[in-house]
């Protein structure tokens, strides 16, 4: 019962080695070396890879409220895309003049014949606004959400279609040319962020670098929570969340506090997926998006931290490269990779490891036991075993 | 003349899509008393039990906690802080969580959300977690995963889980079930050495125990809704309506 770490000294190493590969050296190889050479990571490959790791950042969202607190939001892409889209407001007052139609106006809103600019966008002209914003909106329709649906103690699969039923409206709204925000061309053109060129390679590293920093602070938040005794009150909300309020604690609160610290890191991996992708439009909001999400927490491993953003890396290196390849297999691959890891794989790819050591220690055993007849090492309980795995503080 | 109730419950009634599940319930708990319900299926045990604890709320009557504490309009949790703690009848613990975490996560202290982010155990907790420990005659297997426990000792978890949040009014829905009889008399012998310290409504059909438990005290049987008679054991157990709608039908 020694004092909580967050990270112990080896993970600590393996946190770092990662998180200084991904985020100095990948682009050091991109700086440093000609384009052609062997070892060199082309600005399309660093930029793809930042799109990746904000969209893992959306991964652990998922998971700190699905296996972590068993609340299935099928939802969660739409936190994702109105932090996508509060950044991308800023960034489209930032086009200034430099639009089709040489107006101060967005291109949509002088398409759409806005006599000006609406007051809601006014703000948006400054990015500490919009960035407030991109935390901030997602929270505010989470708090919103979050306490209705809380309040009237739904649970479980309906909770999972409330909130596949939000996503699905929202995006019906944003589809609306006169909701003000470009209906289904969305937000798109942009120019510059902070000053910055977005078209040119150093903005496109840094972007990549901050995606990285993201991510890996978005880990150790979760880290930390998870571990805290918040984390454990969290957990048993998912186990036995009667237990829980008949034992004093106000589960709705831990729900709320969850789902709103989800919808604002969410947010905050949308609004970097937008500054690198370069567009933000209402099919991000469709509920697929969000289904997709559940795919990679799944496949990689929900429950864990490392899982989600396994999942989230691995499922969408193998789409960018299956939609190239075979372009009509790609929902078929993906379903059948989801039935598979149900099926087979509960815990996801972080668990093999796991599962292997576990089946040679049984094979060892199972050798000692049947070659030589002294018993050495008898076969942990299935309590020990557990008490190995469970995290004591 | 003035008797110290710890729990008053006056003229309830509560009816379900027409089914009157409580009708017109009167019931008194002396502190410190240990008092056993019994009464066929669908008697209202539970409901009784739901109505205490606030997960459902009575059509009409009094439910009273201590001197003039109304309970009525109350939530689970806030009852649960007055002081009320209560066992389900189907163990509910944390499965994932160590049997330490289990009682750990029970003990008394603050309960918001902002409280617990950097909660740290005090030494004082340990030390009180050890005691429960041996109460309840899990010390060595303080790191099991509850999950991993069997059956009859999730229900003793789960009874150390209560003692943990200390409640002055504890509500104990079937313990025994499930239990072997050594168990069961392990389990009837905690439930006595507790009354006194805190006042104990226990729900119970294995009438082997309920003679075990009941002692001298009273006996509440519960039909329909309503209390059908009160009294000692022996009393009860000859009591003619009492034989016709619960023991000579059920045993």
């Amino acid at each position: 019962m020694q004092r909580t770490v967050l990270l112990s000294r080896g993970q600590w190493m393996v946190f770092g080695g990662i998180t200084v590969t991904l985020g100095v050296v990948l682009p050091l190889l991109n700086v440093l070396l000609v384009p052609g050479h062997p070892l060199q990571v082309s600005d399309f490959t660093l930029n793809l890879y930042g799109k990746y790791l904000t969209l893992a950042v959306l991964a652990l969202g998922v998971d700190l409220l699905w296996g972590y607190t068993g609340l299935l939001s099928l939802g969660q892409a739409l936190f994702f895309s109105l932090g996508g889209y509060a950044m991308g407001m800023h960034l489209m007052l930032m086009i200034g003049k430099r639009g089709q139609y040489k107006s101060d106006l967005p291109d949509f809103m002088v398409f759409l014949g806005y006599p000006g600019l609406p007051a809601h966008w006014q703000p948006f002209y400054s990015f500490w606004f919009a960035l407030a914003a991109t935390l901030l909106v997602p929270a505010g329709v989470a708090l919103l959400f979050g306490f209705f649906a809380f309040r009237s103690r739904i649970k479980g699969v309906y909770f999972s279609i409330l909130t596949q039923a939000l996503t699905y409206a929202a995006a019906l709204l944003f589809f609306r040319n006169d909701f003000t925000f470009g209906g289904n061309n969305g937000l798109t053109d942009f120019k510059t962020v902070l000053g910055h060129e977005l078209n040119d390679p150093g903005t496109r590293r840094t972007l990549y670098v901050l995606s990285v920093a993201l991510l890996g602070g978005v880990f150790l938040l979760g880290r930390a929570l998870t571990r805290s005794r918040f984390g454990q009150i969290q957990r048993a909300i998912r186990d036995s969340e009667n237990r829980v309020l008949f034992s004093g604690y106000a589960t709705a609160h831990y729900k709320l506090f969850i789902f709103a610290l989800c919808a604002m890191i969410t947010g905050l991996g949308g609004a970097l997926y937008v500054c690198q992708v370069g567009i933000i439009n209402p099919s991000e909001m469709m509920p697929d998006k969000s289904l997709e999400a559940i795919v990679w927490v799944a496949v990689g491993g929900r429950g864990t931290l490392v899982g989600p953003i396994v999942g989230a890396l691995s499922v969408n290196a193998l789409k960018s490269w299956a939609t190239r390849a075979y372009p009509d297999l790609w929902l078929i691959v993906m379903g059948g990779l989801f039935i598979l890891v149900v099926l087979f794989l509960p815990g996801g790819v972080v668990s093999v490891p796991g599962r292997v050591s576990a089946w040679w220690r049984r094979r060892q055993a199972r050798r000692t036991a049947a070659g030589v007849a002294v018993a050495e090492k008898p076969v942990p309980a299935p309590g020990e075993k557990s008490a190995e795995s469970a995290s004591t503080p | 003349m003035k008797t110290d109730w710890i729990l008053t419950v006056e003229g309830v009634n509560k009816t379900f899509d027409g089914f009157k599940a409580i009708s017109d319930l009167n019931f008194y708990l002396k502190r410190g008393e240990l008092r056993v319900v019994i009464g066929p299926n669908g008697a209202g045990k539970s409901t009784f039990f739901d109505l205490i604890t606030g997960r459902t709320k009575p059509d009409s009557g009094k439910i009273e906690f201590g001197k003039d504490t109304d309970l009525i309009g109350l939530n689970e949790y806030q009852i649960n802080r007055l002081g009320v703690g209560r066992k389900f009848q189907t163990p509910s613990v944390y499965t994932d969580h160590t049997v330490w975490e289990n009682l750990q996560l029970s003990l008394k202290g603050p309960r918001g959300v902002f409280a617990t982010l950097f909660q740290r155990i005090t030494p004082a907790q340990r030390t009180r977690i050890d005691e429960l420990l041996e109460v309840i005659r899990l010390q060595a297997k303080r790191d099991w995963r509850a999950g991993a426990l069997a059956h009859g000792e999730k229900q003793w978890l789960e009874i150390g889980m209560l003692l943990a949040q200390d409640p002055e009014l504890l509500l104990v829905d079937e313990p025994a079930a499930g239990m072997t009889d050594d168990e069961t008399h392990r389990t009837g012998e905690l439930l006595i050495s507790l009354a006194g310290k805190h006042s104990i409504v226990v729900v119970e059909h294995d009438m082997t125990f309920v003679k075990q438990i009941a002692r001298d005290g009273e006996l509440t049987v519960l039909h329909q809704g309503s209390v059908l008679c009160e009294g000692r054991f022996d009393a009860v157990q000859a009591n003619p309506k009492v034989r016709e709608v619960y023991l000579g039908r059920g045993k």
